[in-house]
């Protein structure tokens, strides 16, 4: 049992958490169905080239996908975007992954759902739904949305979740134009009858560094945010389980991002390719394999911009003679490409790394600045907030 | 008309089953029985598993207790007192619902 990583404890029930392997197959994927989406938040985790709907995976090579990781030993898929809802398929995909035996969880804006669609997708085997929400009422989040009437909407779906009797995850991400409304975002996932509470903080690649100057909070926003998620955590046990990530631009020691670099953990992209992460992509001159070429424990095994950054053998220093190097793998490799233009460095949310200081000033300022336009998240490269307004 | 899982209290009356979001089955890629919930997979020992198995919403924690003390010529006392804390810690993770509870809703 020990190689398998199964670990156990007294009371007979314990978390599966990996073991201190190069590399495990994960026990949980995410497969992004496609990059539309009618929101256009400014700090989409997506790349900022996306992916159109002619490169998508069909709905026979999603099936095919579904069964293989089914046979390696993936246990859960999570169906993410873009928006998956825009997939007609999707109840056909869920159908398929629930009868290859995955655990099945639809991370979604909703915005797009209605009532049937949503019982069909609960018919299809359906085990959990997460819904993103933008602030806690309408002018807030529908600004940063970027989509008239979604929060009234979400709130709708949410409800009809729970009438059907899907457990419902509320994912609130929180950046200096929201935290205020933290408090009662959390409010409402209790008047939701959400089982849980992501309340995730903006981290910079992608849209979101693009957005960075309108989007960083200031330490003191963290500060409170930090206490308001512990109180909440304390008072609602047993009522509503909140997972908390805080915003490494302020932290000492960098994230141990996704596990490690192709470590336990890899996602596939609309077009097929398995990255080690939702924002891999960002990094430029790395070559991802496809599902449409190799079969997925092939490019597990081979994919060379997998095995690229795995382990530690590829470290610089500070990292490479660091202590902490098998606890955080040297923080987030697109962080690094992003802020240093090398995804080998360090990442400089680590104190150690010689850019930490710079960041955490250029962080500060910005949030004090409080430049508050966004860039829209959208097929053209993105539009300014202003020129949606001009247009409207 | 969904499933309590919230606030469930496992005595010997409970019939517990598991809700339709939490499945237990066997992996064969890790050669284990898995618990697969929401954003987690959990690891249940071999009494664990032993005990999931009797959830079927029909069966007594009593009637499980009294099974399990007679098959393993063990004290009741001791076995009641396990499976309900074990069970117990499902039920305040969200992941067990009682058929048998009296609905106070």
């Amino acid at each position: 049992m020990s190689e398998t990583g199964v670990t156990r404890i007294e009371s007979g029930i314990a978390p599966v958490a990996p073991v201190a392997r190069d590399h495990v197959i994960p026990l949980a994927v995410l497969a992004e169905l496609t990059h539309r989406c009618p929101l256009q938040c400014p700090y989409c985790s997506n790349p900022v080239d996306l992916e159109r709907a002619g490169q998508e995976l069909t709905t026979d090579e999603w099936r095919k996908t579904l069964t293989e990781l089914a046979q390696i030993g993936v246990l859960q898929i999570h169906f993410s975007g873009g928006e998956p809802t825009v997939r007609k398929d999707l109840a056909e995909i869920v159908r398929h992954a629930n009868d290859v035996g995955l655990y099945t969880n639809l991370i979604t804006s909703a915005v797009l759902l209605t009532r049937e669609k949503l019982k069909d997708l609960a018919d299809a085997g359906l085990s959990h739904i997460q819904i993103s929400f933008q602030g806690s009422e309408t002018i807030v989040a529908d600004r940063v949305a970027g989509l008239a009437k979604s929060h009234d909407k979400k709130i709708q779906v949410a409800r009809w979740a729970r009438e059907l009797d899907l457990p419902l995850t509320v994912n609130a991400v929180m950046h200096r134009q929201n935290l205020h409304q933290l408090s009662d975002v959390i409010q409402m996932a209790v008047d939701l009858d959400a089982d849980r509470l992501e309340v995730a903080n903006v981290q910079y690649y992608g849209w979101a560094l693009k957005n960075r100057a309108a989007l960083m909070p200031t330490l003191q926003q963290i500060e409170d945010c930090t206490r308001i998620v512990e109180d909440a955590q304390t008072r609602l046990k047993g009522t509503l389980a909140i997972d908390y990530v805080v915003p490494d631009y302020y932290a000492i020691r960098p994230k141990k991002c996704m596990g490690g670099w192709g470590r336990q953990f890899f996602n596939i992209s609309p077009s097929g390719k398995v990255l080690p992460c939702h924002a891999a992509e960002t990094i430029t001159g790395l070559a991802f394999d496809s599902v449409r070429d190799h079969s997925i424990a092939w490019i597990w095994e081979n994919s060379e911009a997998l095995n690229r950054y795995r382990g530690t053998g590829w470290m610089p220093e500070p990292c490479r003679s660091c202590d902490h190097r098998e606890e955080d793998f040297g923080g987030c490799r697109c962080q690094a490409f992003a802020l240093t233009g090398d995804a080998g460095n360090t990442d400089p949310a680590c104190a150690l790394s010689p850019l930490h200081e710079g960041i955490f000033k250029t962080a500060e300022r910005e949030a004090a600045e409080g430049a508050s336009q966004f860039i829209y998240r959208n097929f053209s490269g993105g539009t300014r907030e202003e020129d949606v307004i001009n247009r409207a | 008309m969904t499933t309590r899982t919230r606030n469930v209290t496992i005595g010997e009356a409970s019939r517990p089953a598991l809700p339709r979001h939490v499945k237990f089955r066997f992996d064969e890629t890790r050669q284990a029985w898995v618990i697969l919930a929401p954003e987690r997979v959990l690891a249940p020992d071999e009494t664990a598993v032993e005990v999931l198995q009797l959830c079927d919403g029909e069966r007594t924690v009593s009637d499980m207790v009294d099974r399990l003390a007679a098959k393993y010529a063990a004290d009741r006392k001791d076995i009641g007192a396990d499976v309900i804390a074990m069970l117990q810690d499902l039920a305040d993770k969200g992941f067990l619902a009682d058929k048998g509870a009296v609905s106070h809703e």
